[in-house]
């Protein structure tokens, strides 16, 4: 018996980057855009969702949604009356805390692509992991909401150089917290400079046409591609 | 959470190339961006890789300073803003992830001795 070196030099995430770069080519081929909607549990997801996929100047949009438990984002979503698939991470995929390019390779079949021109994922709620697996998305987009305080672009680094917007949700608090708005763009940029923000408020609508022209650019392809 | 989801990968990633064999120490390089606890990601490697050829498995950890480069110059976060222009900059180094390389126990049949020399000569 000896022990052997063996050289990897291979991507730890590699496997995943291959399922993703799959999907990415069933989203070009159906003529789909993808956006992988991230945040913190609790931020607003599928509220802006509600408010903003009813009228998008003639998108046809489809929705993905991704939770550990629970069909409720899925039942929510329907009521918009837009295709919908729930992946339950908990009975399936062990619990996951994030959606992976598998899951969301599992659930393409049961989305009718060819019918839709824009495909929301919403992903699990959660701060860390959703940045590490690509799904195959064209956009990543994050909801901050004001509620968490101005300090979380720099304790998670990583979700917001993730993404290429910001929409920072929940404005109408913002009467009511201690949220020093100035503060948050200040540790934003310190993480990410110059990254696009919008700011909204999924609950009074406020700002939310601003987020609805750029899912309708995105879809249409005219924003630059990721 | 997180960890335990790229414990898993680690192991599958090191399942395919060690042909079999009992995996003794995994190699890993991890840049500092990518906000992995060394400490919780051995832990989940050890329950992960149990049943599998890393049962057992040292976990090594190379971690890799963040480094971001702009207008010349080169400079290290937690401040992401180049100190010149404003800009993001470009990331130099912290963002790696890889399994770098394994040792396994070879030799404990023939076969496995030809199987671990073949992989060794497609590396």
């Amino acid at each position: 018996m000896h022990r052997t070196y063996v050289k990897v030099l291979e991507d730890v995430l590699d496997a995943n980057s291959t399922i993703a770069a799959a999907n990415r080519d069933d989203f070009e081929r159906a003529g789909v855009t993808a956006v992988n909607l991230m945040s913190a549990p609790g931020a607003g997801k599928t509220t802006l969702l509600e408010g903003s996929l009813r009228n998008l100047d003639g998108i046809r949009v489809g929705v993905l949604e991704g939770d550990v438990a629970s069909t409720l984002d899925g039942d929510r979503i329907a009521h918009l009356h837009v295709p919908v698939v729930q992946i339950e991470t908990d009975p399936s995929f062990g619990g996951e805390c994030h959606l992976d390019a598998n899951m969301v390779r599992s659930a393409l079949p049961s989305l009718p692509l060819d019918e839709i021109d824009l495909l929301v994922i919403e992903n699990v709620g959660n701060l860390v992991c959703p940045a590490e697996f690509r799904v195959g998305e064209h956009h990543r987009v994050m909801v901050s909401s004001v509620a968490e305080g101005e300090d979380k672009p720099l304790k998670y680094p990583l979700m917001f150089r993730a993404c290429e917007l910001v929409i920072v949700n929940k404005i109408d608090l913002l009467p009511h917290l201690d949220f020093d708005l100035e503060r948050y763009f200040y540790n934003l940029d310190a993480v990410h400079p110059g990254v696009d923000r919008l700011l909204v408020s999924a609950k009074t609508g406020e700002g939310v046409d601003a987020w609805r022209e750029w899912l309708v650019l995105a879809a249409t392809r005219e924003t630059v591609p990721a | 959470m997180h960890e335990l989801s790229l414990a898993s990968a680690i192991i599958d990633t090191v399942e395919r190339h060690a042909d079999g064999l009992p995996v003794r120490v995994i190699s890993i390089r991890v840049g500092a961006l990518r906000q992995v606890v060394p400490d919780s990601l051995d832990l989940y490697v050890d329950i992960v890789g149990r049943g599998t050829v890393c049962e057992g498995a040292r976990l090594e950890f190379e971690v890799v300073p963040a480094r971001l480069a702009c207008c010349g110059s080169e400079w290290e976060p937690p401040s992401f803003r180049c100190p010149e222009c404003g800009g993001g900059g470009t990331v130099v180094s912290g963002d790696e992830f890889m399994v770098e390389s394994i040792q396994v126990d070879a030799g404990s049949t023939e076969s496995n001795t030809q199987e671990a020399e073949a992989c060794i000569a497609r590396t």
